[in-house]
Order: structure tokens, then sequence, then C-alpha cells
């Protein structure tokens, strides 16, 4: 492999491990939401990575799609917590709790 | 990899690096949404060197540009500048158990590259590439012939998508059904 890609999966991994932290260790929803975006990112870059070594586009159409499912996601996510905050008043993600089963 | 690709993935990789943990530590949510873009502009770095100039384009034009304003648009609607950030877990010790299920991730995700061979020195030279990953034009191609089918279904996703986020965001009306 060549080491450039390497280096990319190592980083791509470390970076889709901090986005987890941020999902789990943070409150804010708004903060995990990002975090979430970076694991996604974190993947992207896998793709990107091979789609190199390989030496074919592929996984760049891949990333492509994903990007624009990234930005869907994002939209709908937001709504989410915008209507979650009109309805609460509240930032806490543990605050949504009551809508368990 | 020549030493100026080593300079500069080096760089890249620090600032998305520094990026990431500063969005993950920053107490202030515009402060994380600042510390996303650094790591978002610094990926589209990685791709240029990744001989990927599109998508690096794409990512600081999508992800960096409209995803992260409207990340910081709806921080502004929300976020008091008085309001205090504290952390209140649910569980206890939270952030130690996740670090430590981060730490064995990191672990799992980085010792199955090393098992995979990633590390080893590559035994032969890669073939040239049969067409030019640089080249929008390869890229455009491939778009529009083998991913014609996903090509089509996110145009529906956006709409989806769309349609939810206005129908959910909404303020919800006196008396109607909402």
């Amino acid at each position: 492999m060549q080491p450039i890609v390497t280096y990319s999966l190592a980083l791509s991994a470390m970076l889709f491990a901090i986005g987890a932290l941020a999902v789990l260790a943070r409150r804010n929803p708004l903060v995990m939401f990002m975090g979430i975006e970076l694991m996604l990112n974190a993947a992207n870059l896998t793709f990107v990575a091979y789609a190199r070594e390989l030496g074919q586009v592929e996984g760049q159409a891949a990333v492509l799609i994903f990007l624009a499912v990234a930005a869907a996601e994002v939209a709908v996510g937001l709504a989410i917590i915008v209507a979650v905050y009109r309805h609460r008043r509240d930032v806490d993600a543990d605050a949504a709790s009551g809508m368990k089963g | 990899m020549s030493a100026v690709e080593i300079i500069v993935f080096a760089a890249a990789a620090l600032l998305a690096l520094a990026g990431a943990v500063g969005m993950a530590s920053a107490r202030n949510p515009v402060h994380s949404a600042l510390f996303l873009i650094a790591n978002l502009v610094a990926v589209a770095l990685i791709y240029l060197l990744l001989l990927a100039p599109v998508l690096a384009a794409l990512q600081v034009l999508v992800y960096a540009g409209a995803i992260m304003v409207l990340f910081i648009f709806v921080i502004f609607f929300f976020v008091q500048p008085s309001q205090k950030h504290e952390t209140v877990y649910s569980l206890p010790a939270q952030s130690a158990l996740a670090g430590i299920v981060i730490l064995s991730l990191v672990c799992l995700l980085i010792g199955g590259l090393f098992l995979g061979g990633a590390f080893a020195p590559p035994q032969t030279l890669s073939a040239p590439p049969a067409v030019d990953t640089t080249s929008p034009q390869a890229l455009g191609v491939v778009l529009f012939t083998k991913f014609l089918l996903p090509f089509e279904l996110v145009s529906v996703l956006l709409l989806a998508a769309i349609l939810g986020a206005v129908a959910l965001a909404r303020s919800p009306r006196k008396g109607g059904e909402g």
C-alpha cells in the first residue's frame, strides 16, 4: 500500500474515534451532531484513500453521493433539534429522554 | 512520497486532529463549529494530496460552506451568549466510560490496519491507474453511468429532506394541527 494511503487510513480511524467520543461524551445535541458529521467525514476520507490506492474514481463518485446524503441528514437533524429546542427551551440531550417508551 | 508531500500531509493531519479534538472538547458550541470547519478544510487538503481535487473543492463548498453555515445559524438562534455551558452526565463516570470505548475503538481500527498489512512496505510497484483519477471528466462519467441510480435516488432523498425539514421546523399553528 502506498504510504500516504496508509497514513490517511490511520488518520481516518483517529478522526472517526474522536467523532464517536464527541457523540458519547457530550450532552449538547449540536455538538453530538457535529461528532456525527466528523465520523461521516472520516469514512469519506477512507473512500478517497482507497480510490487513490486502487487508481479508480468509483470511490470518489461514492463520496459525492455521501456528501449529498450528509447534507440531507444535516437538514433533517437540525430541524429535529430546532423542534426540540422550541418545545423544551433546553439544550440537553438527556432532557429529551422523556420520549423514551 | 516526496518530502513536500510528507510535510504537507503532516501539517494537514495535525490540523485535522487538532480541529477534531477542539470540536469534541470546546465548551461553547460556536467554538466547536469553528474547530470543525478547520478540521474539514484540513481534510480537503488531504483530498488534494490523494489526487481528488474535485472532492477537495466540494468538501470546502458543501461541508465547510453550506453545512457549517446551517449549523452556525441554528447555534445563533438558540444559544444565548450569556448561557452557561455545563456538562451534567446522566451516567456516572460517563466521560471515562466513553474514553475507554473510544480508546479500544482506535486500537481496533489501527490494529486491523496493521494486521491487514497496510503498514507493510509495498511489494510491487502499483500499476499506473487506468483512468486519470484527478480529472473531473472521469468522475463525471462514472457518476452518470455506474452511479446513475444512486445519483437519481439522492435527488429524491434531498426532496424528502427539504419537505421533512420544513414540516419539522415550522412553528406550530395555534389551534391548527401544527
